[in-house]
């Protein structure tokens, strides 16, 4: 199963995750058209940075799903088949309960005062608009274990590199 | 993003061959490029600090100013107005080296001939000089003195160049906006400074300077160039050829010129046609030359010289590989062509010290030594012709006729033959009647945003069909010219009942024995002045401001700066003026607004943004229709 990974070494810091995931989010589904809409569309993805590294940070879909297990109202949910977690916005009550048990700042507050977080791009059938957007593939939309394998490889030659510089 | 790359067919049949030969085309890093930048795509990006690099979130959830506190607004304005800066400075300076050329040829110091004296003689008189009792050269260094005394104007005095040519009543609009320029290359600077760090931050007051920088460019650039340029090497008169990498021809020595200034371009003409007898010697039939983008255009209007294709194609002329020189000037040559060129036999030649191209062969240009680089350049041809492999070669067997060469003054005297006294009563008098129900100015580039060709194409098509005449210039002109839309078929086949007898009646009035066409190709893109020019002819015949007039001007794909400040200066002469590309300004509401319609209570014009290409033939003929209304002309 394809997750959302972060290379976050290639994050320049551009931010054009944070526009196309609001942009998928709108209306129109465009850039010209959302930016045209009465009601904004929201973002899901943010770009945090400490100076030096850039990490475009979004829910991360943890498996033991503390927003789902503080959640109240009933309102954040795991769809079926160990699919994404995702907010049912009628029934957010607006606590805050998810926001404070995310260990990520995942979550934030929408218009109508109801959680919103990344819901992998449901609309678009689960092809995230912010790994389409990322100019330099630091996102990616990847099952875990060939993301993991292009890591093991990219430190052989880092090895490979050192070895011949000691030489 | 597009689906085909292209809707000629020798564009079509030259990127197969550019598959198979392993070329990277603009379609090509088109693609590679995406997604491209939203931020850069909505004009909120700001790097005229370094404080910088600032970008506004446009939905509201992260920054909505940069760093010094510069908002949406301010940053969507301040790029457009440098963006607007930036295409009036390429055609000021572009106008600047052939007023220069008229000086040193009027001094005798350099052989260019001053072929028009007509024109030189209206221009001075225009000017208020004593026209008629001055010889030639003495003359033509008194209209280069008005042209320098605007460049090097150190009072607060309009630009004479703009007071002697622009409507009445557009300048009274200008004068209560305080936006006639001066001096415009004080204009240019004054830009650049207004939009730096810590300058203006009013929105309205960054727009009325861009309608300045339109005014800069539409007197001091565009209606300059094509005034120094007729008089040196004649106004143009109609001229029949053909158009399309068809022209160029596998047993001819094929020299393309491309870019935009004619002081080169007209020597490679003159001097391929002096030597063309060597070609002999290399086992050529003769040189075949051929131009692309606006010198093209330029030869094409005054000495008959096929076109060869447009801004986009630009590379699939070499993948041709039956070219054997290309020369190139100034603007819009892509520096990809130094690698596409290496991939064949062909030499491709730079010549202006502002646009050198590693790869390329730099031959130096100057007016000075301009015979000797010409000669120089054709021979170059000669030689790499003998090195051309014919089994790269393929020129596809695409090509249309087309007549182009409609100066103001052409179109003038073939409307004499109908009424010898007032030329343009016939025009007029179709326009007031609906035969004709209006005019559209189709000009500008190709955008590779946008199906090569397509939306010049489609949308000139319906608006022939209910019976608009079209004018056009640089690469729409070449865009139609392709499509057969530049000749008498043409107007048989495309052009409405009305339209189409009015255009048979002038066609057989001046002894053409057929119907005009019905694009009238009236040059490049510095000759958007003789739109302006004919524009100005017909609001002062008819006693209205062009502000009322059913004209409308299109860039159907634009891609450069220059069709920008173009843009700009038909919005500020009051016309409304489409846009087939979003332009980089939807990130600010105000200035969007502002442009499409808030500004258009003082000014006149308009822009008018629609990228479908039948919704904008239609918005265009109800803007005329509006016009036509307020007129008191039937629909």
């Amino acid at each position: 199963m394809k997750q959302l990974l972060v290379r976050s070494e290639t994050c320049v810091g551009c931010k054009s995750c944070e526009l196309a995931c609001a942009v998928s989010h709108s209306e129109s589904k465009t850039l010209f058209g959302a930016v045209l809409e009465l009601k904004r569309p929201r973002k899901r993805i943010f770009v945090e940075t400490d100076g030096i590294t850039n990490f475009p940070l979004q829910c991360r879909q943890c498996s033991d799903m503390p927003c789902v297990h503080a959640c109240m109202a009933g309102a954040m949910y795991q769809e079926p088949n160990t699919g994404p977690i995702q907010v049912n916005a009628e029934k957010c009550v607006g606590c805050w309960m998810c926001v404070m048990v995310c260990p990520f700042g995942a979550i934030t507050e929408g218009p109508a005062r109801q959680a919103v977080k990344c819901d992998r791009c449901r609309d678009l059938d689960y092809e995230p608009a912010c790994v389409a957007a990322c100019p330099t593939k630091a996102l990616q939309w990847a099952d875990v274990d060939s993301f993991a394998a292009a890591g093991r490889r990219s430190w052989v030659t880092h090895l490979k590199e050192a070895n011949n510089h000691a030489e | 993003m597009q689906n085909e790359r292209s809707i000629d067919p020798a564009a079509l049949d030259l990127l197969k061959k550019a598959a198979v030969d392993g070329i990277e085309t603009v379609w090509d890093r088109y693609e590679a490029q995406q997604p491209q930048c939203g931020f850069g795509n909505l004009g909120v990006c700001c790097r005229h600090c370094i404080q910088g690099p600032c970008r506004i979130d446009p939905f509201g959830q992260g920054p909505t100013k940069g760093i010094c506190g510069a908002t949406a607004d301010v940053i969507v304005a301040r790029n457009l107005l440098r963006q607007v800066a930036a295409g009036a400075s390429a055609h000021v300076d572009h106008a600047y080296d052939a007023v220069e050329a008229l000086e040193l040829a009027a001094e005798g110091k350099i052989d260019y001939p001053i072929t028009d004296e007509h024109k030189l003689r209206s221009i001075a008189a225009g000017l208020g000089l004593d026209a008629a009792g001055q010889d030639l050269k003495t003359l033509a260094l008194e209209v280069v003195k008005v042209a320098y005394a605007d460049m090097g104007s150190h009072s607060q005095k309009p630009m004479q160049w703009l007071m002697a040519h622009a409507p009445k009543q557009r300048i009274a609009v200008w004068e209560s906006l305080g936006i006639i320029p001066r001096n415009p290359d004080r204009e240019i600077r004054e830009a650049l400074h207004q939009t730096t760090m810590g300058m203006d931050a009013d929105p309205v007051n960054l727009l009325l300077a861009t309608a300045k920088q339109g005014l800069v460019d539409g007197y001091a650039g565009l209606k300059l160039a094509t005034d120094m340029q007729d008089i040196l090497f004649g106004t143009p008169t109609p001229v029949v050829t053909e158009a399309n990498l068809g022209v160029l021809k596998s047993d001819y020595v094929n020299l393309i010129v491309h870019g935009h200034v004619p002081l080169l371009s007209e020597k490679i003409v003159q001097w391929a046609r002096a030597l063309a007898p060597e070609a002999e010697a290399v086992g050529a039939k003769g040189i075949q030359v051929a131009g692309i983008c606006c010198t093209g255009n330029e030869v094409l209007m005054r000495q008959g010289v096929p076109l060869a294709t447009n801004y986009l194609a630009q590379e699939l002329a070499i993948v041709t590989g039956a070219v054997d020189v290309m020369v190139v000037d100034v603007q819009c040559i892509m520096p990809s062509l130094a690698k596409v060129a290496s991939c064949y036999h062909t030499e491709l030649i730079t010549t202006m010290p502002i646009a050198k191209i590693p790869g390329a062969t730099h031959v130096p240009f100057s007016l000075e030594t301009a015979d000797e680089a010409a000669q120089e350049i054709v021979r170059k041809a000669l030689t790499a012709y003998t090195k051309r492999d014919p089994r790269k070669v393929h020129i596809p067997d695409h090509r249309a006729k087309i007549m182009a060469g409609f100066s103001v003054e052409a179109i003038s005297s073939a409307l004499t033959h109908l009424d010898a006294e007032q030329p343009l009563k016939p025009l007029v008098d179709n326009i007031a009647n609906g035969n004709i129900l209006g005019v559209v100015a189709t000009v500008g580039c190709n955008n590779v945003k946008v199906t090569h060709d397509i939306f010049h194409v489609e949308m000139v098509k319906e608006l022939l069909k209910n019976n608009v005449l079209v004018v056009a210039t640089g690469c729409s002109a070449h865009a139609l010219a392709k499509a057969g839309l530049m000749n008498s078929e043409g107007t048989e086949q495309f052009a409405g009942a009305s339209l189409k007898a009015v255009l048979t009646a002038i066609g057989q009035a001046a002894g053409l024995g057929a119907p005009l066409p019905p694009v009238l190709h009236m040059g490049s893109c510095v000759d958007n002045s003789r739109i302006g020019d004919l524009v100005t002819a017909i609001a002062a015949y008819l006693g209205v401001d062009t502000a009322s007039l059913p004209v409308a001007a299109s860039a159907p794909e634009p891609q450069h700066e220059k069709a920008l400040s173009i843009g700009t200066w038909a919005v500020t002469m009051g016309i409304t003026t489409h846009l087939g590309v979003v332009p980089p300004v939807l990130g600010s509401k105000q200035v969007t607004e502002l442009l499409t319609d808030g500004l258009t209570g003082v000014i006149g014009g308009k822009f008018y943004v629609e990228t479908d290409p039948l919704r904008a033939a239609q918005g265009l003929i109800a803007d005329i229709r509006v016009k036509r209304q307020a007129l008191g002309l039937p629909n």
